[in-house]
């Protein structure tokens, strides 16, 4: 019973306890909060792995970023106080069930699996080496993705920006045209 | 205790699997179940980079998938919280029942 040992099994308490009060609490913002600690729990969970990387990728990208939006987006919509409504006893049963199901078949076709490792040598996951292989051109490379990413993103930003608008862009235009017609009939 | 392994990892991406796909069919408010979306594709990052840490150590494309899939949760996540506080600007509500009238 090494350190480590110690630390993956605190780690994977931490999430998976805090994985199960944010999908059954009752108070939404306490959800957001138990989401928070389950995806801290997994970057310690990469950082233990030695995937610092990504663990650092994770921490910016979910923690930083994801969980703030959501912390948002309850502040924008939700009354503050307000406990989700209970769920139905029949739906209840039947997700345990449906989740618990899933779970025991996956788990069963686990332990009878054994995992063959191949035998070449280990690359580091080093930044180096994946700044190589991400923008590399050549064979195992990953440049391609990498733009189609970069269009989602774009397509993505511009996507929400239209969805959010406050009114429709054809009023705005309209709006403005009046404005602009009033402004002229002014300063004539 | 046991040494942790690759089997302790995929034991704990797919609880945590199940957890969300538990909390998306008993949550009705939209921001909730998106939590759950994101508690899944978490569990899916868990295990590619359990994968490419105890199998493939040779290659790194389980690295990449985790980078590509974190992006697009990221895209996904923002649309989302678009569209629901448009939602919410008509219907003063976030609850998936009242978004039944969207396809109309």
């Amino acid at each position: 019973m090494s350190g480590s040992n110690i630390i993956f099994y605190l780690l994977a308490a931490i999430t998976l306890l805090s994985a199960v009060l944010a999908v059954t609490t009752r108070m939404i913002f306490r959800a957001a909060i138990y989401l928070l600690f389950t995806l801290i729990g997994i970057a310690g969970i990469y950082f233990w792995l030695q995937y610092e990387f990504i663990a650092a990728v994770q921490i910016v990208v979910y923690v930083g970023g994801i969980v703030v939006l959501i912390i948002f987006s309850i502040f924008l919509t939700q009354q503050a106080g307000d406990l989700l409504p209970k769920p139905k006893f029949g739906r209840q049963l039947f997700s345990t069930l449906a989740a618990f199901c899933g779970l025991a078949l996956v788990m069963l076709q686990l332990v009878q699996h054994t995992f063959t490792p191949t035998n070449n040598k280990a690359i580091e996951p080093t930044v180096a080496n994946i700044g190589n292989q991400m923008l590399g051109v050549e064979e195992g490379g990953y440049s391609l993705p990498f733009e189609v990413v970069s269009i989602l993103l774009l397509a993505a930003l511009i996507g929400c920006i239209v969805i959010a608008l406050k009114s429709k862009p054809s009023e705005i235009i309209n709006n403005e045209q009046i404005n602009n017609e009033q402004g002229t009939r002014n300063f004539e | 205790m046991i040494e942790p392994g690759l089997y302790h990892l995929l034991f704990l991406s797919t609880a945590l699997f199940f957890i969300g796909v538990f909390g998306f069919f008993t949550r009705r408010n939209l921001v909730t179940m998106l939590m759950s979306i994101e508690l899944i594709l978490n569990s899916v990052n868990l295990n590619f980079i359990a994968f490419n840490k105890y199998l493939w150590y040779d290659k790194m494309d389980g690295l990449f998938f985790t980078i590509f899939i974190i992006a697009i949760a990221a895209a996904e996540a923002a649309v989302a919280i678009a569209i629901i506080i448009n939602l919410y600007r008509s219907h003063k509500s976030i609850d998936v029942e009242n978004a039944e009238e969207l396809k109309y």
